[in-house]
């Protein structure tokens, strides 16, 4: 292919331009004045990531200024709400820093609406402040554009490269421009990690066209994930997946009507639910369905229990709120904040939830770091708070060095959302910039060997389009190859039947796990054979590749935590219970990149709030 | 479809392809006009539909669980600070609904880091980020933990 090689020197890298990797610009520029801090992104940073449409609340606000809520009451919500198991040292010192961002936001023009008898910022419940966010993301990109020296858009990085000087250092990331084809090299000191989670790893509910309908964006590729796997670092938490209780197929949010509109559910027959299932949620995870708040796992398998007992569907107690045409409004613009679809569904079917109570619906699941769950990369703590095993230097490092998470991209800091991860971003830049210093007399090498060689594999996608796209005629069946919509569709296919999806009442065990793992393994053989038509295909054919290596871990992850630990979010059949005596730890995993073999450990949960 | 394009108003000046996070707008080369070549890897996030200065961009809804008959109508006005909608129900019901997008100028609220005063070299080794501990907007100085009350295993 004859495309252009641009290369790129900088000092900071960062991967990502949502509100993680915005987070880490502004902040590498503050410590690091005259260092080179370059943003590579796969779309526009304007309206990229999970917060593109807009949000209506920033669900992770201490409140220290008015007494609300301290870090570690963070600490305790979130490793409640996680059944015991985050990096409470990452939680507490994402929630001591998160106010100050927050200020910043509104300094900014991000108009938070406050509670007119206090003057502080409106709750919408303990957490979650409500702002009219329409315009969230691009006010806060406009702080990472006037920090970096330059923002690349519209660059897919596929790879992070490896520094040959040292072994187990990055040094840099590839990836080409969806637009031009150009190849892009970035040589760099540090990189910082803000790419997305996984969304469309597993089927969804929605069909056809409307695949798209997902909860968790579809440009969420699981690129945060796939590109520490494939340079070696250790991951965390994986099989920690996400199933949301939504309203139906819009996926609209349900956390302001609970808890500001104090909407409720019932079933079918206008009966309460949830507490009829009590007892047996209490036989499977004792004690923790006692906790407050009820963890959302648990209220989900209330929900699902309720389903299968064939007393739905679950419906959304709307009639008495809306009589107020405050809440009402505040219903609507919920949505039209940040999930227009719903706002669509409704419309399209004459819902209005003044008069009728609209369904609710559990998600397909998700891979993610920054909302109410926390999969991703294992990272070192910062100083003054972790101990020996969580701490190797530099807040936010990971196993490789030089290379950071935010975001998405960190494992164990549940419940950090856009507010912590931007916060997240900013601390693991911080970090970096420190590195950088102490390591200024490295020098990073990445041979040309290294980048002809990635060079051959970026682009084969097409070069297999090219070579076979005659034996077809208008159509989409060749016995050569695949496109990515193919491999998404085995691979959505794969995980929902055999990990845990909506297929199977996301229930698996054993030796469903370990017939997953072997067809995951020959779906990735088929890979070496996807068909890209055009650059936006072979955009296509990358994300494909990392949502297949982010599901793998998913896979291992699960098959070695041998513990329903979550139920409402998957159930081992073979493990239907929590059991804390052998599984009250945190699971990690390293692929060698060589040899793709996994290696998974346990390691130890350590309480630093009481 | 999700999103689709009056073809009429459309005059292919690209802002839609610029901002779709999905990169799923493109520009049709034999008719110079945006096209969705992607709907089902659409989110209806409506990105497109508020950046095309025709108003040539609309939805609708996915034809796997939304009827036919139904529009949901955007303006978003920097100059103005403001983002308007009207819902239009499949029986011809209305909803409108106004809210503001920020509270300053565009453009002009955030500050250069770079202008600000260096900080000194004790900073670097803090836990302290920028704007901190100003920005906290508490006296006692960021929280901190005692080391030695780590433990493992069961909390409760």
């Amino acid at each position: 292919m004859a495309y252009k090689t641009v290369f790129e020197d900088c000092d900071i890298l960062v991967v990502g331009g949502g509100m993680g990797g915005c987070g880490a610009a502004y902040e590498a520029r503050y410590w690091g004045r005259d260092m080179k801090i370059v943003i590579a992104e796969k779309a526009n940073i304007d309206r990229s990531g999970a917060v593109a449409q807009g949000l209506y609340a920033i669900n992770c606000y201490m409140g220290m200024q008015w007494g609300e809520n301290q870090p570690e009451d963070h600490v305790r919500y979130a490793r409640n709400d996680l059944m015991g198991m985050v990096r409470e040292d990452l939680a507490y010192d994402m929630a001591r820093h998160v106010d100050s961002a927050v200020h910043k936001f509104e300094e900014w023009g991000l108009p938070i609406m406050r509670d007119p008898k206090t003057g502080h910022y409106q709750r919408e419940g303990k957490w979650q402040i409500m702002i009219h966010g329409e315009s969230y993301k691009p006010i806060v990109a406009e702080a990472a554009r006037k920090s970096a020296d330059k923002i690349d858009n519209r660059i897919m990085v596929t790879h992070l490269l490896r520094d040959e000087n040292h072994p187990n250092r990055v040094g840099g990331a590839i990836g080409f421009n969806v637009r031009t084809g150009d190849l892009h090299v970035y040589k760099a000191k540090a990189v910082i990690v803000g790419a997305g989670g996984a969304s469309h790893i597993f089927k969804p509910r929605s069909v056809g066209e409307g695949m798209g309908r997902t909860w968790y964006a579809p440009w969420s590729s699981a690129s945060a994930y796939a590109l520490p796997i494939l340079l070696g670092a250790k991951m965390t938490q994986m099989e920690n997946r996400i199933v949301l209780a939504r309203f139906k197929d819009g996926y609209g949010p349900v956390g302001a009507y609970f808890l500001h509109l104090k909407t409720y559910t019932q079933n079918a027959y206008g009966d309460e639910y949830e507490s009829k299932w009590y007892e047996h949620t209490k036989a499977m995870v004792g004690e923790y369905i006692d906790h407050h708040p009820t963890p959302t796992c648990l209220r989900n398998h209330a929900f699902l229990q309720e389903v299968a007992a064939g007393r739905g569907p679950i419906h959304m107690v709307t009639k008495e709120a809306f009589q107020d045409p405050h809440k009402e409004t505040v219903g609507w613009e919920n949505f039209l904040g940040m999930t227009i679809s719903q706002a669509i569904v409704w419309a399209s079917q004459d819902i209005d939830p003044k008069y009728v109570n609209p369904e609710l619906t559990t998600s397909e699941p998700y891979v993610m770091g920054s909302h109410a769950t926390c999969s991703g990369a294992w990272a070192s703590g910062p100083e003054d708070l972790s101990p020996s095993e969580y701490y190797w230097g530099y807040n936010r490092m990971l196993t490789v060095e030089g290379l950071f998470g935010a975001g998405d991209a960190l494992g164990g800091t549940a419940h950090a959302f856009s507010s912590g991860s931007f916060t997240e971003g900013r601390l693991a830049a911080k970090a970096a910039v420190k590195y950088i210093q102490d390591h200024a007399k490295d020098k990073v090498k990445v041979s040309d060997r290294q980048i002809e060689d990635l060079r051959k594999v970026i682009y084969k996608p097409m070069e297999t389009y090219q070579i076979y796209r005659n034996e077809i005629v208008g159509g989409t069946v060749s016995p050569h190859y695949i496109l990515p919509l193919h491999g998404l569709q085995r691979l959505e296919k794969i995980m929902d039947e055999y990990v845990g999806g909506i297929g199977v009442n996301y229930m698996t065990n054993e030796p469903l796990l370990k017939f997953g793992l072997e067809k995951l393994k020959i779906l990735q053989e088929d890979l070496e054979h996807t068909g890209a038509e055009d650059l936006h295909q072979l955009q296509r054919a990358w994300e494909l590749k990392h949502r297949v290596i982010a599901s793998e871990c998913v896979t291992q992850h699960t098959l070695f935590r041998k513990e329903t630990r979550w139920p409402g979010y998957y159930y081992r059949g073979d493990h239907l219970k929590l059991d804390d005596e052998n599984w009250h730890v945190l699971t990690l995993s390293r692929r060698d990149p060589e040899s793709g073999q996994w290696e998974m450990e346990k390691a130890p949960v350590y309480h630093i709030v009481d | 479809m999700p999103t689709f394009v009056y073809m009429t108003r459309c005059d292919g000046c690209g802002h839609c392809v610029d901002i779709c996070p999905s990169d799923i707008m493109h520009i049709d080369p034999t008719y110079r006009r945006a096209v969705n070549i992607e709907p089902n890897m659409c989110w209806e996030c409506y990105s497109c539909v508020k950046a095309c200065p025709q108003n040539a961009i609309d939805c609708r809804g996915y034809a796997d669980f939304a009827p036919l008959g139904h529009s949901v109508r955007v303006r978003r006005e920097e100059e103005k600070g403001t983002i308007s909608w009207r819902i239009k129900f499949r029986d011809g019901r209305e909803k409108n609904f106004v809210s503001p997008i920020t509270t300053k100028p565009w453009g002009e609220a955030i500050p250069r880091l770079a202008d600000l005063p260096v900080p000194d070299g004790n900073a670097m080794n803090s836990q302290l980020l920028c704007h901190e501990p100003d920005a906290l907007n508490i006296n006692t100085g960021l929280p901190v933990m005692a080391k030695n009350k780590f433990k493992q295993g069961v909390y409760y």
